[in-house]
């Protein structure tokens, strides 16, 4: 008798879950609309009743200005999506979040300012930017690498086959103890990469798009790289031995793969992928602390959850929504709806799609549902 | 082949001396012997927890014996890894077979070819198991977690023969399968061993395995009570009472 009146109330209180998790669903789907609506009465005319209704004073956006919010959208995006690979191969072969992870670019960024510093001191910066600028990459891939794969050895190697709640607290301590390292040795004061030379970062008209050099060097950058990254993973043995580890250890060594190496590896690329992710986010930002990896990181895991974790296609499609969604949606949405300081909510934005994303399709965008077994 | 004791002279290619191993303070294999020849077909029954996939897991060193030897060609493999097994000629069809789903079928067949570097001889096998299986040919670009069940049991002998084994250990091949493709298998088993390989396989359907096979071992709680060839196996009134329900 009384389990039975423990299972009604644990149902009724499901019911009201439900109901309140609906009411989340609807709402946030009717501020996109109403926001949008909004946004599309301003574009029309900006002098009726609706477009004025919340926000008497707005007056849309302009096609440059919508451009302009898209592209920059596009470039953080991108940055996000380079991170979130890591988060995402990591998750494939091993099963949990390496929260770690935005160290491991902040490590990128940081080596890339002290590089790129000595060069500019000895006026190398100016004479020969290109080389410069291979050079910092590959220092930044070296030891943002070099930072992944020794955390894999030390920290995550002996909890292998711990509950996977372990690692992942690991990964916080990890974090902490990289970002107090870097404190320690360079400071708390935020440090400025050199300028860039006026030929790359002055504004360029392409295809209409009003961007400037820099933005469009980081969106170069990043797709030649997600582009590399899928070729390693889709064409290569490696990738192939990556993608069956991340499958099933046990048959995976059944055909001869190390699966210790295996796993160094996908810690090193994806470590490899934070370095040039953190030498983009020195050149746009030009501004680097220890503390630099933790929002970056927190957004991109976000990214890669959005795009279906443990996917990798999802992880770059996750970030790149994810930075347009939050450069884009204040000004589309939370402007006409008459918010005020729509620009200072970008990180709201972020986490709200997530939210969306979670409470539309838990498994992410891309993700395939998880089975009983794999979910942790 | 087929004879009760096929020692006369040759080196058996894997070999188990007297093995024994534990997990934790428990005791899985006791003092077991056992060998395959070049070439025969052989099979080991056994009820539940009675080592069978403990012994499987110990060729191919995935449980290192607390005592005793692993043998492979005369050499004794018990600390080499599973991957330098693989190389010499040993490999194993998983029960459920367990293909990687998301990959593709020519990836899994890649896979099982993971170790080699000879391109040609690796392009020449394939094409023997197009000509195998052309059933998987036509499935090649697919998500190997979409065929059938049929399908993927041919994918996942044909990912193990990618390696080029000598003894090609089969863990519960009709396990899963359903009943008209127990028959199919079992003839598939036949027509590989045909072509020359040592095939070592561990079966419920004690029947059907023993019906094809040379010689058997049966297992009971780690430890060997009966080693006969198929035949006398068959007719014995004690496995037929324990293994085959009958009596």
């Amino acid at each position: 008798m009384s389990t039975h009146a423990l299972t009604t109330k644990s149902a009724k209180r499901l019911a009201a879950v439900d109901r309140f998790l609906t009411f989340i669903r609807v709402f946030l789907v009717a501020l996109i609309v109403v926001g949008l609506l909004a946004f599309i009465w301003q574009q029309v005319d900006a002098d009726n009743p609706f477009a004025r209704w919340r926000n008497p004073d707005a007056r849309g956006l302009t096609g440059d200005q919508f451009k302009g919010l898209l592209i920059s959208g596009l470039s953080q995006g991108s940055m996000y999506g380079l991170i979130a690979l890591g988060y995402s191969m990591v998750y494939g072969v091993l099963g949990f979040i390496n929260f770690a992870h935005g160290e491991v670019f902040m490590v990128g960024a940081m080596t890339g300012f002290i590089a790129s510093e000595k060069f500019a001191a000895n006026g190398m910066w100016e004479q020969n930017f290109i080389l410069c600028l291979l050079l910092i990459v590959l220092l930044a891939v070296f030891f943002s690498t070099f930072t992944a794969v020794l955390m894999e050895r030390i920290a995550y190697r002996p909890l292998r086959n711990s509950p996977r709640l372990i690692p992942l607290i690991t990964s916080i301590g990890v974090s902490f103890f990289i970002q107090n390292f870097v404190l320690g040795l360079f400071g708390p004061a935020s440090k400025s990469y050199p300028r860039l030379p006026e030929w790359l970062s002055k504004q360029r008209s392409i295809l209409t798009f009003e961007i400037a050099g820099t933005r469009l060097l980081v969106l170069v950058v990043a797709a030649v790289s997600m582009a590399g990254l899928w070729y390693v993973v889709e064409r290569t043995k490696t990738g192939k031995a990556m993608r069956a580890v991340a499958e099933d250890k046990e048959i995976a060594s059944l055909m001869g793969i190390d699966v210790n190496r295996t796993i160094v590896t996908t810690f090193a690329v994806g470590g490899a992928m934070a370095g040039i992710g953190g030498i983009l986010w020195g050149l746009m930002f030009r501004s680097v602390t220890h503390m630099t990896g933790f929002l970056p990181g927190v957004k991109a895991f976000t990214a890669a959850v959005v795009g279906g974790i443990g996917n990798l296609g999802g992880a770059m499609a996750g970030g790149i929504s994810l930075g347009s969604a939050e450069s884009i949606a204040p000004m589309v949405i939370l402007e006409p709806l008459g918010v005020p300081g729509v620009s200072q909510l970008k990180d709201a934005v972020a986490f709200t799609v997530l939210v969306l994303v979670l409470l539309f399709k838990p498994s992410g965008l891309f993700g395939e549902r998880l089975s009983a077994e794999d979910r942790a | 082949m087929s004879d009760a004791t096929p020692t006369n002279g040759a080196t058996p290619l894997l070999e188990f001396r007297q093995v024994n191993t534990h997990y934790g303070a428990v005791h899985i294999l006791k003092d077991v012997d056992l060998a395959i020849y070049p070439g025969e077909l052989v099979c080991l029954l056994g009820g539940n927890a009675s080592g069978k996939s403990t012994t499987l897991k110990t060729l191919l060193g995935m449980v290192t014996p607390t005592s005793g030897e692993v043998v492979l060609d005369g050499e004794v493999v018990n600390d080499k890894p599973t991957s330098y097994r693989v190389v010499n000629g040993v490999t194993m069809v998983p029960e459920n077979r367990r293909l990687f789903k998301r990959l593709t079928v020519k990836e899994n067949l890649q896979l099982g070819a993971y170790l080699r570097n000879d391109r040609d001889g690796i392009a020449e096998d394939l094409e023997r198991i197009y000509e195998l299986f052309p059933r998987v040919k036509e499935r090649l670009a697919q998500k190997s977690g979409t065929l059938s069940g049929g399908e993927q049991q041919m994918v996942a002998i044909g990912r193990a023969l990618m390696s080029r084994p000598r003894v090609l250990l089969m863990d519960e091949p009709s396990m899963g399968l359903a009943p008209a493709l127990v028959q199919q298998n079992f003839e598939l088993i036949q027509q590989i061993h045909a072509e020359g390989m040592a095939i070592f396989m561990v079966e419920q359907n004690a029947n059907m395995a023993l019906s094809i096979a040379d010689r058997g071992w049966v297992l009971q709680t780690g430890r060997v009570v009966l080693d006969d060839s198929a035949e006398k196996l068959l007719a014995n009134p004690e496995l037929r009472a324990s293994y085959l329900g009958e009596g």
